[in-house]
């Protein structure tokens, strides 16, 4: 019986330690969030003023701000957005509702998980071989189609999920009063899952707002205000990729700003999305 | 007599109506579908269309250099020679350190999320953890540059290289001096970027464990540690190592984190202290200033090595998640 005791005690200390891990395990990883954000507000906040919005990217040991890379990040991101989603959401719709069970769709559905992991350095490659090399020069246009690449397999996956979610009864009933597929999807399907969907397209945009490897060699960088999208076009990652790895200390102060302008943007907006789908499913 | 024939006129002219509008809506149906069968296929055609490109961009690459190319070490613009090993070598490694600490971790909080936490903490805790993988990579980049690094050289390094200076294999591993950035530093920036992934994952098939077996094994006495060993990761083996997969195609593609710290050396050195390179960093800081058709041709066919390793990986990682997937639907 002793022995026994013995035995339990082990099995007792054992568990508690291996418990004890994973616990240090989930701090580890609040710790290097909370370290991160931190560095971030120590370093940034004391760049941070009007002139950041107001002033364009200044030459070595003169003051400026990062108007011109703010106003490059949005419009690029705003039309690889634009672009991009309407192709992920037909894609993803035809994913769920067409070819729910076709052998096509699994296929494609295979190919999409792929292309949303795969590297996004690789996707400024390839926007690089497809259109920079025959236009002769680097342009927002370039970039914008490089994040594009981006925003589809996210969109399309998903659109897909949350069309999944919704009921079949509910087609069932809309198609039983005569109405056609499309209409069915367009009126019925793509109403209930709206907020899923939205939150999607949040959830591509956080991430492509982010995205710097894309646009090095596609939208380049720009020291000047521009809007010609045919020419090369400054963005916030890029322009902070460019700053910190300089010797100058006001450029590598103006990046930690960037860099917490970038993170608040994009972290606002997956806790927005995760919110806006939250809500839903609470509904 | 007029009346009927105004009637009987009102009816074909509804009936013409009501088939003019039908058929705009079949028009618009067929419209409809086929756009989201074209979208659907678009898919399929950018992967091909990304393979494409690359294989036509690394082609003079290829044609010079030949099989070489995977297996020669120099990367010299000024001489026009080029070999991926140094890159691909860097890639591997620090994937592979950054597997080895971030798997564990996550498993330890995927366990966290689904048997220990509180209930009511368990939401806010795995968000925290998700917008860890929301943090963009080159935040990750200038701080790992500027707060991890100098932290890693002060602290880490030193006490690294003093002990196993006299042990006989780990001191050619460890061996200085303490640069800070380095293989090391970066397979541990990627170890925190890929961990989100795998915990995600893990917590998902963790999650689909019936909660009878759970009971069951607790019910004969087992403890936590058992129960999490002898069921939970039984149950969802093939999931977990989907998982890893994919934070593993994460890790060998991520590239602007990397290319901040990993300090750009075209070589291989023993020692995981000391700089070296991998495929996504080296094209990021090259590319735009490659001269000349062969050194843009050779990073092209860099690019076209880390998709066709990647594309291997994440296929792989999706093939087992299919499977837990099925396992869990039947």
């Amino acid at each position: 019986m002793a022995l026994d005791i013995a035995k339990y005690r082990r099995r007792r200390l054992r568990s508690t330690i291996t418990v004890g891990l994973c616990w240090a395990a989930s701090g580890l990883g609040l710790t290097i969030l909370a370290v991160i954000l931190a560095t971030l507000l120590y370093k940034g906040v004391a760049g941070l003023g009007l002139k950041v919005f107001t002033e364009m990217t200044p030459p070595p040991g003169s003051d400026g701000g990062l108007l011109n890379a703010i106003a490059g990040s949005l419009v690029m991101t705003f039309a690889g957005v634009i672009v991009g989603t309407p192709i992920g959401i037909l894609a993803g719709t035809y994913l769920a509702e067409y070819g729910r069970y076709s052998k096509v769709s699994s296929v494609i559905r295979f190919i999409n998980d792929i292309l949303l992991s795969a590297p996004s350095i690789v996707t400024g490659l390839f926007i690089y071989e497809l259109l920079v090399r025959p236009m002769g020069h680097f342009s927002a246009f370039a970039g914008a189609a490089a994040l594009a690449v981006l925003v589809i397999p996210t969109v399309v996956r998903t659109t897909e999920n949350m069309l999944l979610l919704v009921p079949n009864q509910l087609r069932e009933a809309s198609s039983a009063l005569g109405l056609p597929q499309s209409l069915v999807i367009r009126k019925v399907a793509y109403k209930a899952a709206r907020a899923g969907m939205i939150t999607g397209v949040l959830l591509a945009v956080a991430r492509v707002s982010g995205e710097t490897a894309p646009l090095l060699f596609t939208a380049l960088n720009n020291q000047f205000w521009s809007t010609n999208l045919n020419a090369p076009m400054a963005s916030l990652p890029v322009v902070i990729f460019q700053y910190a790895l300089s010797p100058y200390e006001d450029w590598q102060r103006l990046a930690w700003t960037g860099a917490l302008l970038i993170t608040a943007a994009v972290l606002t907006l997956s806790i927005a999305a995760r919110w806006l789908s939250s809500s839903r499913t609470q509904q | 007599m007029t009346f009927m024939a105004d009637v009987h006129s009102n009816a074909t002219a509804t009936a013409v109506a009501r088939r003019k509008v039908l058929e705009r809506l079949r028009t618009t149906d067929g419209i409809f579908r086929g756009l989201t069968l074209s979208s659907a296929y678009f898919v399929l055609i950018l992967l091909g269309a990304i393979f494409a490109s690359l294989v036509v961009g690394g082609y003079l690459a290829f044609k010079t250099f030949g099989f070489s190319f995977l297996t020669t070490e120099v990367w010299n613009p000024v001489t026009e020679q080029f070999g991926a090993l140094a890159a691909i070598y860097g890639t591997l490694i620090t994937s592979a350190i950054a597997m080895i600490v971030a798997v564990p971790i996550s498993i330890g909080i995927a366990v966290f999320l689904t048997e220990l936490c509180p209930m009511s903490l368990r939401r806010p805790i795995g968000i925290a953890i998700e917008l860890l993988a929301g943090v963009p990579s080159i935040i990750y980049g200038i701080w790992g540059l500027f707060f991890f690094a100098p932290m890693i050289q002060q602290y880490v390094q030193p006490e690294l290289i003093a002990a196993f200076k006299d042990v006989p294999v780990l001191n050619q591993l460890f061996a200085g001096p303490p640069y800070g950035i380095g293989i090391l530093t970066s397979g541990l920036i990627l170890a925190m970027m890929v961990l989100p992934f795998v915990t995600a994952v893990c917590r998902d098939v963790f999650e689909t464990v019936p909660p009878v077996l759970k009971e069951a094994a607790y019910g004969m006495g087992w403890t936590t540690r058992e129960v999490v060993r002898n069921v939970v990761i039984p149950y969802t083996r093939v999931g977990i190592i989907g998982g890893v997969m994919l934070g593993l195609g994460r890790a060998l593609g991520e590239t602007m984190a990397v290319t901040f710290v990993i300090g750009n050396a075209h070589r291989i050195s023993a020692s995981i202290l000391a700089p070296g390179t991998t495929i996504s960093a080296t094209i990021a800081n090259e590319f735009t200033e490659a001269v000349g058709d062969i050194y843009t041709s050779s990073l092209i066919a860099l690019g076209l090595i880390l998709f066709f390793i990647t594309f291997i990986v994440l296929a792989l990682a999706r093939l087992m998640l299919m499977r837990i997937e099925k396992k869990a639907g039947a």
